[in-house]
């Protein structure tokens, strides 16, 4: 695949990056062909859930069909199993909420610290920060469920919370944000007007580095919401459980058959509802993300 | 090391100044107190979170627990018996398979896309990259939900397409096809998240750049090649390691694909989902402590010979 790029782009002409027409005409192709792959599995999503159980197995998958039964399938979703999916997505907002705005207010703090002050020890915590982006979370899974079952966090939405507090790369991302959009002249000036650093920070830096602090809120967020594999391990009580380990015990449900088969409606809109507030996300706050990444990018 | 920051930039020249004036006490706290004060919520979370367990798996790893006489230390047994456990390194080796297919595929289409979406041949940009990008904001459980049904028989659209061109369905979920379309799974979620890194390092590079090199006669292809690739290598190289720990550590997807093909996927398909149900379906946590610690360094470990080779080929 990746040989189309150097098709794509302009080998040598006069006008090397715009191409030819030829040239252009196979890019945009090439590109709606990929833009057909990543949204297909979407589309077919949002047709299969305005469609009756029977139906999904009657009628094209592609195309609407047979009675529309999109509401009645929502209505399902919200009330099947004494609507347990309610709590689930109340459980993903609160843990996504609070993880997101704690680990991007700490992850701003430290990237802050690690710009903009020389401290002893600067170097070798940092190296560890970054060092520990290489440590697979996998490895620590284990550990983290008994050292969460002895502090007798095991099912309390601290356990999922707790751990997703600690974001390096979001420490690393902040870092190079501030070093590259926070003046030191403006710091100094805050300094000499006798602002305290606490100040500074929440009243300066905050609102400087805000650009930055929306991207790691965003992806922190969205890697709570997203999360599988620890709450997976440290919550057991359905009511507890966030919408993607109850979808899942939907799903085992619905595959184990046993006259569950009506489920698969019910799996396939709850996966739907589950996916609309990021992508709503993400569509309304990408001029923060998109600035605040690019930042990132920057520093080689 | 790509990752290293520089000291350079950090430098405040008023600070030392302003210490200075309010003696000493004030200096430690500039120098000390505040650094540490800021740091703290995430030193001391981290070390909760992550180097306390990561003491706790070694120390556990290096037990195990009998039924009779309790936790006794057997030392490097665990390892011993981890390093010649077949159903730890048939999913190691799957798993070598999978990154050595899926992490080149993927980084190269985010590539492809980041270098397109970035020059002047292509239009409707922005509903592109949006595009290419939405999968990501897809939980892994939803996007190995609707593949496996997308996949599966009954209401699988492959099946009915296959069907309507009366041709025999697909076997997406059978034991030959079954790493491909993890694979596929996988590429699908994370091509954008990929292309969007990569995509900003391309959008930071100053575009007087550019002038200089189509002044002297270079064209898009050569601009890519010896202009915008190497200055975004090191978002590639972020991103080709991200993908090497997250293949090792694949986890989500084969554990919903479970339920769609038990027989297919068993209890050890990838190391990470043989760990889990060593620790939560057998009990035997020692054990699964070491079999999390050897993979957890077979991913740094490849993430740092990665670099080192990466960092090798471009000084040369």
């Amino acid at each position: 695949m990746a040989t189309n790029a150097p098709a794509a782009l302009a080998p040598h002409g006069k006008r090397p990056i715009r191409g030819s027409w030829t040239r252009r005409t196979l890019v945009m192709v090439f590109l709606f062909l990929c833009l057909i792959y990543f949204i297909l599995p979407v589309f077919w999503l949002i047709v299969s859930s305005t469609k009756t159980n029977a139906d999904l197995f009657t009628t094209f998958g592609l195309w609407w069909g047979g009675r529309f039964n999109l509401f009645a399938n929502i209505h399902d979703v919200f009330t099947y199993t004494g609507g347990v999916y309610r709590e689930w997505l109340w459980n993903t907002v609160y843990y996504s909420v609070c993880s997101a705005v704690g680990a991007s207010l700490i992850a701003t703090l430290a990237g802050y610290t690690f710009a903009k002050f020389h401290f002893p020890g600067r170097q070798i915590v940092f190296a560890m920060v970054l060092g520990s982006i290489l440590i697979p979370i996998t490895a620590l899974a284990v550990p983290t469920y008994l050292l969460l079952s002895n502090i007798g966090l095991i099912n309390t939405p601290l356990a999922v919370i707790l751990p997703s507090l600690v974001n390096p790369f979001g420490v690393y991302l902040m870092r190079i944000y501030t070093e590259q959009s926070l003046p030191d002249e403006l710091l100094d000036a805050a300094r000499v007007d006798g602002a305290n650093e606490l100040r500074i920070f929440a009243s300066v830096v905050l609102r400087i580095v805000a650009p930055g602090f929306v991207t790691v809120l965003l992806f922190s967020f969205v890697g709570t919401w997203n999360n599988y594999f620890l709450p997976l391990l440290v919550l057991s009580k359905p009511d507890l459980y966030p919408l993607t380990v109850g979808l899942a015990s939907w799903n085992d449900s619905a595959s184990a058959g046993g006259g569950s088969q009506v489920l698969y409606s019910i799996v396939l809109t709850g996966a739907l509802i589950a996916i609309i507030p990021l992508m709503a996300a993400f569509l309304l706050l990408q001029r923060y993300w998109q600035s605040g990444l690019t930042f990132g990018g920057v520093k080689t | 090391m790509a990752l290293e920051t520089s000291d350079t930039t950090a430098g405040s020249p008023g600070m030392g100044g302003v210490g200075r004036r309010h003696g000493r006490g004030h200096r430690f706290m500039r120098r000390i107190g505040f650094p540490y004060l800021f740091l703290s919520p995430y030193l001391i979370l981290f070390a909760v979170f992550f180097v306390v367990p990561l003491l706790y798996a070694l120390r556990l790893s290096l037990y195990v627990d009998r039924l009779v006489g309790g936790t006794v230390f057997v030392g490097s047994d665990n390892y011993k018996q981890v390093f010649q456990d077949s159903n730890f390194l048939e999913g190691l080796k799957r798993m070598f398979i999978f990154g050595l297919f899926q992490v080149p595929i993927m980084l190269g289409l985010a590539l492809t896309f980041g270098l397109l979406l970035d020059g002047g041949a292509a239009r409707f940009k922005t509903l592109f990259r949006l595009g290419f990008f939405l999968p990501y904001a897809i939980p892994s459980v939803v996007a190995a939900l609707l593949w496996g049904y997308l996949y599966g028989g009954g209401f699988g659209l492959f099946d009915q397409i296959a069907a309507k061109l009366n041709l025999p369905g697909p076997d997406f979920l059978g034991s030959s096809d079954m790493l491909a379309s993890l694979a596929n799974i996988v590429t699908w979620q994370w091509t954008g998240y990929n292309m969007i890194i990569i995509y900003a390092a391309l959008q930071a590079i100053p575009v007087d750049i550019y002038d200089a090199a189509t002044m002297d006669g270079a064209g898009g292809w050569q601009i890519a090649r010896y202009i915008k690739i190497p200055l975004v290598l090191p978002a590639i190289m972020l991103t080709a390691i991200f993908s090497i720990i997250g293949t090792l550590q694949l986890f989500n997807e084969p554990k919903i694909m479970y339920s769609l093909a038990p027989s297919v996927i068993g209890d050890h398909y990838t190391p990470n989902l043989y760990a889990y149900n060593v620790a939560f379906t057998n009990q035997e946590y020692n054990y699964s402590a070491a079999i999390s610690f050897v993979l957890g360094s077979v991913a740094f470990l490849a993430s740092y010979v990665f670099m080192l080779v990466i960092n090798r080929r471009s000084a040369d």
